[in-house]
C-alpha cells in the first residue's frame, strides 16, 4: 500500500488514541482532508525541485511503535549536553520518557504536548496558539492530522528560563521503519527569553522518517534561541517544518548544524509581525556520504524597520547534496528593511552536488536588501602556508574548513554547545585537534 | 553624450506620449485570423518553400498544439487568443528584386519618423541594415559589401532559396522546436526574420543590424534570427525594435539562434521599445522570446540588451558553452514603469572545460510595474575549472514598484567557482541632495543616477546603440519621479 493511502486509512486507528470529543480533534479530521487533497510533495513543486522524497516514502512506515524500548541514561549520555544543566524533553520511538526528562510547571512550563492538548489548565494557551500559524502544506497537514505528542513550551510575560531546554527524539529501531511525528509549541510571551536545543538520534540503522512541526512565537520584546543539531545516522530523513511569529522588537534566531541524514529538509518559515524585530537563521552543513540537505528559508518583511540576517555554509564531500533555498519577501509597507542573505559552498568531491536558490521578492522601495552565494574550493595557498608550518594536509584542510564555518559558530551563545558542536565537526573531519585554539 | 542629454532631454520630456506609436497605412496582404495545418501551409506555400520546411513547420505545430502555454514565470496577463490572430502580413508591393527606390515612399518616411533613414545609415553610419516591417524584409543593403567578403547577410526566407543547406543543417540545431510553447508556435509560423553566415577565419568589417516593427493591427510577429559563425570569426549583430500604440495586446513571439564555432565570436546587441501599453496598463506588446546560442571550442556570445518595452516580457537570451574555453556573457538593462512586467534573465550551461560566464543584471522599477530576474547557473560533472560571475542589481523608484530575484545556481563539479550577488535599494536621498546642491534639478539628478546605474552594461553597447539606449532609459523612467 501506498504511503499515503496508509497515512489516510491508520487515521481512524490514531483516533482511538485521542481524545475525539474535544473541539481540537476538529482541526485533526480537517487536516487529514487536506493531506488527502495535497498528498507529498514532488519535485514538480518548485519549492522541491531539487529534493525527492522517493526513495523515503517508499518504505513501509509503522506509524505505530508497538513495544515501549527503555534506555538507559549512560547509554545515550553522549546525546546531551551532559556537562549543561538543562531541561530535558526526551522522546524514545515518539513515545515520552519521563525518566529521562526533566520538566517543569514552576513559574513556566517545560512538559509535553499531549498534557497540554488534553488538560484544561493549558486550554487558554493551546486555543490562542496552536496550529495557527503552520502553513497547511501536504506534510504539515499530515503532521497536523496525527498531532499528538512533542515539547510544549510556554513562557509568560517578563520570565527567563532559567536554563536551556533540551529536546531529543531517539528512535530505537524496534521496527524496520518508523514514522515519527513530533509536534511542537514554543510560546514566549513579552519580555521572556528562551534557549532550545533540539536533536533527533537514530539509535539503529533501522529506517526512520521524522516530520516535525514546530510553531514559535516571540512576543514583544522576547528573546528566542533556537539550535537544531542534525547529526543523524545516514538511514535517518528528517523533515523540519518551523513556522515563527515575532512581534515588536523580538529577536528570533535559529541555529541549523546539519551533519548527516539520508535527506534532511529544514522549511524554516519566518513573519515579522511588527516593528524593531530581529531574525537570524544560520546554518552550518557538512556533509559526506550519500546524504542530501535542503534548507529552505522564508522570511517575510510585513511590517517597517526590521531586519533579517541569513547565513548558511556547507561543505559537500563525496556523493552528498547540498541545496539552499532562500527567500525573503518585502511587503509595501515594510520600508527601510535590512534583509542579508548569504550563501557559501565548498565542493570538495566531483560526485558532489550543490543547488542554490537564493531569491529576493521586494514590494517596498526604500530597503537595503542583498543576497550573495558562491561555490568554491579551499584556498591552495592558504593550505600551502599550513603546510609549511608543519601542519599536516588533512589538518590544514580541516583548520581552513573549520574557519569558513567560523561566522555561523560563533554565533552559538552556550559555551558547552559550541564546545559539543566543534567536537561534532573534528570527529566528522576525521581529525582530533581542539577547534578552541 | 552630455550634449545630447541637455538639449534632447528636455524636449522629449515635453512629449511624454510614446513618441514612436503611430501607424502607417500601408495595404497589407494579411491572412484571415486563426491558425491550423491549413494555414501553415498556406504560409509556407505563399513563401515558395521547399518540401523539408513545410513539413518542419507542420511538425512544430503538431508539438505546439500538445504544449501548453508556461505559468511558471512571474508575470500576469490575460493570455492571448491565438486563433484571433492573423499568422501572415506583408506589405503588398514588397519585390524580392527591390532596389532601395523601389520602397514604398510611405515606409520610408516612418522610418525617418524613427530617426532610421535607411539612406543617412547607409552613408553615415556604415551600418547595413535588414528591415523588417510586419514580417517581410524589405530593403537589405550592404549586401554588396559583405558579399565580397563572403558574408550572407540576408532575410531566413531568402535564405532558405539560396543556402538550403545552411539554413537546413543549423535551424532548430540550437532551440529546437521542442523547446518551449513559443517556440514551437515560432517553429510553426515564423514569416521572416534574419540570417546571417559569417565564413571561417572573417571579420565582418561593420555591425549587422535588423530593425523590427510590428505595424499591421492584430498581427502577430515571429521572428527567425539565426547567426551562424564559423571557426575564428567574428560578428557584431544589433537589433532594435520599436511598434506603433495599439489599444489590443500584440504578440511577438521570436526565436534567436546563435552558432559559434571553434574561436568564433558573436556579439548580438538588443535594444526593444516596444509599446509597453498606456499609463492605465492597457496595451501593449507581448513579448516572449526564446534566445540560446552555442559555443564551440574557445568561442565566445555575448548578450547584451536594454529592455524598456513591452507590456509583458518574457525573455532569456542564454548561452550553452558546450566547447572548452569558451565563454558567456549577459548585459541586461531591464527598466519597468507603469504596469510593465518583465521576468528576463539568462542562462548560462557549462558543459565544457575552463568555460567562463559572466552575467550583469540591472533591473530597474518604477511605477507599478513588476521586474524580475531569472537566471541558471550550470556546472555539469565534466565542466572542469567553471567560473561564473553573476551580478544582479535592482533599483526601485517608489513604492508601488517591485522587484525580485530567482536566481538558480546548480554546481556539480569540484573545481566550480561561482559567485553570485544581488542588491535591492533605492536612489539614496543623499544622492540626489548632492546633486540639487550642484544646480541639477532632481529629474536630472536621477536621470544621472540610473546613468550611472547601467553604466556596467551600456558600455558593452556598440556606440550607436549606447546613444539610443540612454535616450531610451530617461524617457521610460519620465515622470516616475515622486
Amino acid at each position: 500500500m501506498e504511503l499515503k493511502e496508509k497515512l489516510v486509512s491508520s487515521f481512524l486507528a490514531f483516533e482511538s488514541t485521542v481524545d475525539v470529543k474535544n473541539p481540537l480533534h476538529d482541526i485533526r479530521t480537517k487536516a487529514i482532508k487536506d493531506f488527502e487533497a495535497f498528498g507529498f510533495p514532488t519535485k514538480k513543486v518548485e519549492a522541491w525541485k531539487y529534493t525527492s522524497l522517493n526513495s523515503v516514502l517508499k518504505n513501509d512506515f509503522a506509524l505505530f511503535p508497538k513495544s515501549e524500548v527503555a534506555i538507559e541514561y549512560k547509554d545515550v549520555k553522549k546525546y546531551f549536553i551532559h556537562d549543561l544543566d538543562t531541561y530535558k524533553i526526551v522522546f524514545i520511538d515518539g513515545v515520552y520518557s519521563s525518566h529521562l526528562s526533566s520538566t517543569t510547571h514552576d513559574k513556566f512550563d517545560v512538559c509535553l504536548m499531549s498534557s497540554a492538548l488534553t488538560q484544561n489548565r493549558f486550554k487558554a494557551v493551546i486555543d490562542v496558539y496552536f496550529n495557527k500559524i503552520a502553513k497547511q502544506d501536504g506534510l504539515v497537514a499530515l503532521n497536523t492530522a496525527y498531532s499528538k505528542e512533542g515539547a510544549y513550551v510556554y513562557l509568560p510575560k517578563n520570565t527567563a528560563g532559567d536554563k536551556p531546554i533540551e529536546i531529543v527524539h531517539f528512535s530505537t529501531g524496534s521496527e524496520d521503519a518508523m514514522l515519527l511525528q513530533p509536534r511542537n509549541l514554543i510560546v514566549v510571551e513579552d519580555n521572556s527569553e528562551v534557549t532550545v536545543i533540539e536533536r533527533h538520534q537514530s539509535l539503529s540503522e533501522n529506517k526512520t522518517f521524522t516530520n516535525s512541526v514546530t510553531e514559535i512565537y516571540a512576543g514583544r520584546n522576547a528573546h528566542v534561541d533556537y539550535y537544531k543539531i542534525q547529526n543523524d545516522t545516514n538511514s535517518a530523513s528528517l523533515i523540519d517544518n518551523t513556522f515563527t511569529d515575532q512581534y515588536d522588537h523580538s529577536v528570533a534566531s535559529v541555529h541549523t548544524f546539519a551533519f548527516g541524514g539520508e535527506i534532511t529538509r529544514n522549511n524554516l518559515n519566518f513573519t515579522q509581525k511588527g516593528q524593531g524585530i530581529d531574525s537570524i537563521l544560520n546554518g552550518v552543513t557538512i556533509l559526506e556520504g550519500k546524504t542530501h540537505v535542503d534548507h529552505n528559508t522564508l522570511v517575510e518583511h510585513t511590517e517597517p524597520n526590521c531586519e533579517s540576517h541569513q547565513d548558511y555554509k556547507g561543505i559537500f564531500d563525496e556523493k552528498s547534496t547540498g541545496v539552499f533555498n532562500g527567500k525573503i519577501v518585502v511587503d509595501q509597507i515594510a520600508q527601510k528593511t535590512n534583509a542579508f542573505q548569504s550563501n557559501n559552498n565548498v565542493l570538495l568531491s566531483d560526485k558532489a552536488t550543490v543547488n542554490s536558490k537564493p531569491q529576493l521578492e521586494i514590494f517596498a522601495d526604500d530597503v537595503k536588501c542583498s543576497h550573495g552565494c558562491t561555490i568554491g574550493q579551499l584556498d591552495e595557498s592558504a593550505l600551502f602556508y599550513l603546510k609549511t608550518r608543519g601542519i599536516p594536509e588533512k589538518e590544514g584542510k580541516a583548520l581552513l574548513m573549520y574557519a569558513f564555518a567560523n561566522n555561523v559558530l560563533d554565533s552559538v551563545k552556550i559555551p558547552q554547545l559550541k564546545t559539543r558542536i566543534n567536537a561534532l565537526i573534528a570527529e566528522k573531519l576525521g581529525v582530533s585537534i581542539g577547534f578552541d585554539l | 553624450m552630455s550634449k545630447y542629454t541637455e538639449d534632447d532631454l528636455k524636449k522629449e520630456l515635453e512629449t511624454k506620449e510614446y513618441e514612436y506609436g503611430f501607424y502607417t497605412d500601408i495595404e497589407s496582404d494579411t491572412f484571415p485570423i486563426g491558425l491550423n495545418e491549413d494555414v501553415i501551409r498556406a504560409i509556407s506555400a505563399k513563401k515558395d518553400e521547399p518540401e523539408w520546411l513545410t513539413e518542419w513547420r507542420l511538425d512544430a505545430f503538431k508539438i505546439w498544439s500538445e504544449m501548453e502555454e508556461p505559468e511558471w514565470a512571474n508575470v500576469n496577463y490575460k493570455k492571448p487568443d491565438f486563433q484571433a490572430i492573423s499568422y501572415y502580413s506583408a506589405p503588398k508591393k514588397a519585390d524580392p528584386n527591390k532596389t532601395l527606390d523601389d520602397v514604398d515612399p510611405e515606409l520610408l518616411a516612418t522610418f525617418a519618423k524613427l530617426g532610421i533613414s535607411l539612406d543617412e545609415q547607409k552613408k553615415l553610419s556604415g551600418v547595413a541594415v535588414d528591415v523588417v516591417v510586419d514580417s517581410v524584409s524589405v530593403a537589405t543593403t550592404f549586401k554588396k559589401t559583405l558579399a565580397e567578403k563572403g558574408i550572407i547577410f540576408c532575410s531566413i526566407s531568402e535564405a532558405v532559396k539560396e543556402h538550403p543547406e545552411l539554413v537546413k543543417k543549423y535551424i532548430g540545431s540550437v532551440v529546437p522546436k521542442t523547446d518551449n510553447f513559443y517556440a514551437a508556435l515560432n517553429s510553426a509560423v515564423f514569416t521572416d526574420g534574419s540570417f546571417c553566415y559569417i565564413p571561417k577565419g572573417v571579420r565582418c568589417p561593420m555591425e549587422l543590424s535588423t530593425y523590427f516593427r510590428i505595424n499591421q493591427s492584430g498581427t502577430g510577429q515571429f521572428e527567425r534570427t539565426l547567426v551562424v559563425a564559423d571557426e575564428s570569426s567574428y560578428v557584431s549583430y544589433l537589433e532594435g525594435c520599436t511598434a506603433p500604440s495599439r489599444d489590443e495586446n500584440q504578440l511577438h513571439a521570436a526565436v534567436v539562434e546563435l552558432i559559434a564555432m571553434d574561436g568564433a565570436e558573436i556579439k548580438y546587441s538588443t535594444v526593444q521599445n516596444w509599446f509597453p501599453g498606456n499609463a492605465e496598463g492597457k496595451g501593449g506588446v507581448f513579448n516572449f522570446v526564446t534566445k540560446r546560442g552555442i559555443c564551440e571550442n574557445n568561442a565566445k556570445i555575448s548578450w547584451t540588451q536594454v529592455e524598456t518595452g513591452s507590456a509583458v516580457t518574457w525573455k532569456y537570451p542564454s548561452c550553452i558553452l558546450k566547447g572548452n574555453n569558451s565563454v558567456g556573457e549577459f548585459y541586461s538593462i531591464a527598466v519597468t514603469n507603469n504596469y510593465q512586467q518583465a521576468d528576463t534573465g539568462t542562462k548560462m550551461i557549462h558543459l565544457g572545460k575552463n568555460t567562463k560566464s559572466t552575467i550583469i543584471s540591472k533591473g530597474i522599477s518604477a511605477g507599478k510595474s513588476q521586474n524580475s530576474y531569472r537566471g541558471l547557473v550550470q556546472i555539469s560533472p565534466r565542466a572542469t575549472n567553471a567560473r561564473n560571475f553573476s551580478q544582479c542589481d535592482s533599483l526601485l523608484m517608489g513604492n508601488e514598484c517591485g522587484a525580485h530575484t530567482f536566481p538558480y545556481i546548480e554546481a556539480k563539479n569540484k573545481t566550480a567557482q561561482i559567485e553570485h550577488e544581488a542588491t535591492t535599494s533605492k536612489i539614496g536621498e543623499d544622492q540626489i541632495f548632492y546633486c540639487n546642491q550642484r544646480g541639477i534639478e532632481t529629474e536630472k539628478a536621477i536621470a544621472l543616477i540610473v546613468n550611472g546605474f547601467s553604466k556596467e552594461v551600456l558600455n558593452k553597447l556598440p556606440m550607436e546603440f549606447a546613444v539610443e539606449a540612454q535616450k531610451l532609459l530617461e524617457i521610460s523612467l519620465e515622470g516616475s519621479v515622486g
